[in-house]
């Protein structure tokens, strides 16, 4: 993106000016998710910048909001912070059994979604798959239809089944939701994987099995591990679904966030989605790492 | 089927001898053409059971309730069956009344016999304590009748003939042959009348599909603001994201790596999380109305409305879907050969020309792309427009789950999300043509 030595002034005015533009578009990107992060720390129950926040006073910053992530829905908030006080935490805090609901939700949901992706994306890659095109669109369609119609159709086919508010009907229906992303991270992983590989391994005398255990596997595994965490994040944000067809006490915390932004606004919104971004930054970092180990190992594979 | 012809290499080991009797053959003497069209379709089953697996389990969890949804846009059993909420005991309900509506033509003049037939409906409906639904079924298509009918349910009893000056004794609206017209309708527990009434028409008295009163319709225009609404957050998103994309793919790879995190970011922050920052910055005693004021740009009292309308649903989505046009647009990018616009140049053309000539017109499939993909995801989105987006904000999906959630009319809804569904598919069909599913691609 040098400036050519020959330009004129309107190119070098346009040059800069395209410059700052890209910046500025930069800041919408990611200046709505970092502006989160101070504001959470706020002493006062605001959503802007106190005049002590931006004088940097240490008195107009508190962690107040994080602690009351913890005390929200405790028996005995105000006891002593001893190993009881922690047990009344995990035990009753509203926010707390969101998270573990999520996890739990997150983690069956993801297995299922993984293992049944991967192994469908292995026949979807082999070249005499028949009716490639029409089973791919199939299996990616839950990630374009809008989520309310298929939490829609959940509705009327939950409450037929009786799989409504259960977590086992949750789990099945964030699965389906994952499927079209792992779908589409081991596909690309494959994408020029070198069959030769598998062949060598047969010529040498491994059996199928072990051909996919010491072949296929690891180098569709960088694949399959981003395409799992694309299907957990899938499930941790999914909230629209879990309206539809949870029981009211079955929490996650998209869910939680919901009725927290639509009733009243807190901070304690803030703090979480703090705390998200936070996750967020440490998913990117593994997805970007394992991008680059899947390319150092197809770089090692004799093309 | 033996081993060696499962083995696609067994085709290989052709028995050279095996001229003989006409044609090659493999090394257990079977025709070479045979054995390979049996590995083949070995091959195929093999790949095809692999998929199986994850195809049906899609199926069951996914084509499965959406065919559901189809069937409750066209069925409502509200006025024919009554399930008991205990024992989920399937009664016929309203049977006489029924089958007076199908000895007489629509637009008949309900006479006596008619009147007795519906109060000896009321009789069991009121024993079985379904007035209730099947008030609320004939309320969808005509409203205020809810209490109609739980009114005459409670009377049933003391009902003497001639029937039709008793009911209308109750009330005079059974008078009324809207009200018969619409009985009529709901007589058949399948019917396409959600259907009409979600693109704003309805049956008159004489059974005719007409508009309805200007003031009660609300979804065409729902429908055009979804379009509209969305196409205008695909332009926007188009002009944020073309020229950083352009910086992205002609940047160095060390360089545009660093900053595709600024897409990437956003593109892995939960969807709450990006809303709510936009609430955060948009509220009139927020941040960027702050920064106005105390930048003197703004009188305290003039802070501007920008969330619970419109202009909070178009930023917060425009944000949220830039992502989705930026990635397709760098990957298009990034393969240009910068040495076609260099030519261009030498050859006399001005920048202004080189990009429009030249440049821009390699981009298009990515353009096409992108912008099929967030109008897809744009039509739609729920959950923002549903936080900020107020009233005149809202999005056709927004009122599929009013409809479901709060009004529990879900046979509208269900109608509602088959048209937006119908809308939907048929622009992943064109995407699938266009571009193709397998080159979605995700960071």
């Amino acid at each position: 993106m040098a400036l050519p030595k020959h330009a004129d002034t309107l190119e070098r005015i346009w040059h800069y000016a395209y410059i700052v533009i890209c910046c500025l578009i930069f800041l919408f990107l990611i200046a709505p998710i970092l502006i989160v992060i101070p504001l959470s720390f706020n002493a006062e129950p605001y959503f802007t910048f106190t005049q002590k926040m931006l004088s940097l006073d240490p008195t107009g910053f508190s962690a107040r909001w994080y602690d009351l992530l913890l005390t929200f829905g405790m028996n005995n908030a105000e006891a002593p912070r001893d190993s009881s006080w922690w047990a009344d935490v995990w035990a009753n805090a509203a926010w707390v059994n969101a998270a573990k609901n999520s996890m739990i939700i997150g983690f069956f949901a993801t297995i299922l979604a993984t293992a049944l992706g991967t192994l469908a994306a292995l026949g979807l890659s082999r070249p005499e798959m028949p009716f490639r095109r029409a089973i791919m669109a199939i299996l990616i369609s839950p990630m374009i239809v809008p989520i309310i119609i298929t939490a829609t159709g959940l509705f009327f086919f939950y409450s037929k089944t009786g799989l409504a508010n259960t977590y086992f009907g949750i789990i099945l229906a964030h699965a389906t939701l994952g499927i079209p992303f792992v779908i589409i991270t081991v596909t690309a992983t494959l994408v020029g994987f070198d069959h030769s590989l598998t062949r060598a391994a047969a010529n040498l005398g491994a059996n199928p099995r072990t051909t996919f255990f010491k072949i296929t596997f690891p180098l569709i595994l960088p694949g399959a591990i981003s395409g799992a965490l694309f299907a957990f994040v899938t499930s941790f944000d999914e909230v629209v679904v879990v309206l539809f067809v949870a029981a009211h006490d079955q929490q996650t915390i998209p869910r939680q966030m919901w009725n927290g932004i639509r009733e009243q606004i807190s901070p304690a919104i803030l703090a979480v989605a703090t705390i998200l971004v936070v996750i967020s930054i440490a998913l990117l970092a593994t997805i970007e790492l394992l991008r680059r180990r899947s390319e150092k190992m197809r770089g090692m594979s004799p093309a | 089927m033996t081993e060696t012809a499962a083995d696609p290499h067994a085709a290989v080991a052709i028995n050279a001898g095996g001229v003989s009797s006409g044609g090659l053959t493999t090394a257990d003497g079977r025709p070479l053409k045979a054995a390979l069209a049996a590995a083949q379709s070995h091959a195929k089953r093999r790949a095809f059971l692999l998929v199986l697996p994850l195809l049906l389990f899609v199926l069951i969890t996914f084509v499965f309730p959406i065919g559901q949804m189809l069937h409750q846009s066209v069925y409502n059993p509200g006025f024919t069956t009554n399930v008991d909420v205990i024992t989920k005991e399937e009664t016929p309900i309203m049977v006489n009344v029924r089958n007076w509506f199908d000895a007489n033509p629509p637009g008949t003049e309900p006479d006596e016999a008619a009147f007795e037939a519906l109060a000896k409906d009321f009789l069991l409906v009121d024993e079985l304590r379904a007035a209730g639904s099947v008030g609320t079924r004939i309320n969808y298509d005509m409203s205020g009748t809810r209490s109609l009918f739980t009114k005459t349910a409670r009377k049933a009893e003391d009902l003497q003939p001639p029937y039709k000056e008793a009911m209308l004794d109750i009330d005079e609206e059974w008078g009324d042959p809207e009200l018969w017209a619409v009985m009529r309708g709901a007589s058949s527990a399948y019917t396409a009348n959600f259907y009409l009434a979600a693109i704003d028409l309805t049956r008159n008295a004489q059974g005719e599909i007409v508009k309805v009163p200007d003031d009660r319709s609300l979804y065409i225009k729902l429908f055009v603001r979804t379009l509209l609404l969305s196409l205008l957050i695909t332009f926007l998103t188009f002009v944020l994201a073309y020229p950083v994309a352009h910086l992205l793919a002609t940047l160095p790879l060390r360089y545009s790596n660093l900053l595709m995190i600024f897409v990437l970011l956003p593109f892995w922050t939960s969807l709450l999380v990006r809303t709510t920052s936009w609430m955060v910055l948009l509220q009139s005693q927020g941040v960027i109305n702050d920064a106005l004021v105390a930048g003197g740009l703004l009188s305290d009292d003039g802070r501007i409305q920008m969330m619970y309308n419109q202009t909070g649903t178009i930023i917060a989505m425009t944000h949220i879907l830039l992502p989705f046009m930026i990635l397709p647009l760098y990957s298009v990018m990034r393969p240009i050969n910068p040495s076609y616009v260099r030519a261009a140049r030498s050859l006399g053309a001005t920048s202004w020309t080189a990009f429009r000539r030249i440049y821009f017109p390699q981009t298009v499939p990515g353009i096409g792309a992108g912008a099929l993909l967030v109008f897809i995801l744009a039509v739609g989105y729920y959950i923002t427009p549903a936080l900020v987006g107020g009233a005149d904000g809202q999005l056709i999906s927004n009122l599929i789950a009013f409809h479901m959630t709060k009004s529990l009319n879900w046979s509208l809804a269900a109608a509602l999300a088959s048209i937006l569904l119908a809308g939907i598919l048929l622009l992943y069909w064109l995407y699938d043509r266009l571009i193709g599913i397998d080159n979605l691609k995700l960071g």
